[in-house]
């Protein structure tokens, strides 16, 4: 399937919902430390692994992440 | 649960709102002056929003069984034009002196322009003058954090102020603390996408603790949520907080700043 380029900056339509979504992932973040914290816990390194990938430069960010959280079919 | 939404402006919304409000538990409502969505042309359409405000809105929120409460100002967006400005000041006396008129609001800051700092100073000087409790209106994203800066600079240097009598509205994680630590009411504003969400309310008394803070929908002609308060209730309910927390931060509160102002009837 072609992929479909919108007209315009895409910012200018999702700008706010990504600062939302950023805020609202620090707020997460500080809330598992006043719980007490998940060092060790490898959900914790799957997070942190995934936040490199969104703030990398590669296009397809979302796969990624999506095996950052998925099983192996090889094991 | 019993609560109640000090600031949501009821004139945008419908009786749908309404039903469900009251149906949640909500017992009464704050309504701020506010932009309505576009600038008005003459202080002849504030006087005539005042009159909604204080005539009307109350009788279609008691035919829910609900209390209405206001509170009457420029608001930061129209007050950039100062001449209409001081006009609609003018009027604000007489509303004041209604029953169930809580004090000056929603007033503030928009762009944080020199007009806007204008308008908002007679409007202290007014309020100082009269003994009125305030509400602010603090800015948008950007503007918040140095908006906020601004208000509270303006209030510290008058040392009419009370501060237990002021209220800074649309507080979130970079400005509540100077504003607790003030001594001012810190408002939390559940908003979808540019204020808080009721979990982030919810870090905010972990963080800081009930006292002072109020928990408001702020719902208006846009996007955004008239059952706010009771979105905020089930979310401190999840976190394993027990009612008699919940009831100080939406019930008691409000109620305790509301009854602070010479016109509040319960
Ligand atoms: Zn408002």
């Amino acid at each position: 399937m072609a992929e479909t380029a919108s007209s315009g900056n895409p910012l200018d339509k999702d700008f706010l919902q990504i600062r939302a979504r950023l805020i609202e992932l620090a707020a997460a973040m500080d809330r598992v430390d006043r719980g007490g914290g998940a060092a060790g816990d490898p959900r914790l390194e799957q997070i942190r692994r995934s936040l490199a990938i969104v703030a990398g430069n590669e296009p397809n960010r979302a796969e990624q992440v999506q095996m950052e959280f998925s099983l192996s079919a090889r094991g | 649960m019993y609560f109640f939404d000090p600031h949501i402006h009821v004139a945008s919304r419908t009786t749908d709102d309404l039903q469900a409000l009251a149906r949640a538990g909500c017992v009464g409502l704050g309504e701020p002056a506010f932009w309505m969505g576009y600038d008005r042309t003459a202080a002849v359409c504030f006087y005539d929003y005042f009159r909604q405000l204080t005539e009307w809105e109350p009788k279609r929120v008691a035919n829910y069984g609900m209390a209405h409460w206001a509170w009457v100002g420029m608001n930061a967006k129209e007050a950039e034009n100062v001449g209409l400005a001081r006009e609609v000041i003018a009027l604000l006396p007489e509303f004041l002196d209604r029953p169930n008129v809580l004090g000056v609001g929603e007033i503030g800051l928009n762009k944080c322009t020199r007009n806007e700092l204008t308008t908002l100073e007679e409007l202290v000087a007014l309020a100082l003058a009269r003994g009125e409790q305030l509400l602010f209106h603090t800015p948008h994203l950007e503007e918040k954090y140095r908006g906020t800066g601004m208000i509270l600079d303006l209030l510290a240097a008058d040392d009419r102020v009370v501060p237990e009598r002021v209220w800074i509205d649309h507080c979130e994680e970079h400005t509540i603390r100077p504003v607790l630590e003030a001594g001012y009411w810190a408002g939390l504003t559940l908003y979808p996408t540019t204020k808080m969400t009721p979990e982030r309310a919810v870090d905010m008394i972990e963080i800081y603790g009930p006292e002072r803070i109020l928990v408001t929908s702020s719902a208006d002609w846009g996007p955004s949520d008239p059952m706010a308060v009771p979105a905020f209730i089930q979310a401190m309910r999840r976190r394993g907080h027990d009612d008699a927390l919940i009831r100080r931060v939406v019930y008691d509160n409000p109620l305790r700043l509301m009854r602070q102002s010479r016109n509040f009837q319960g």
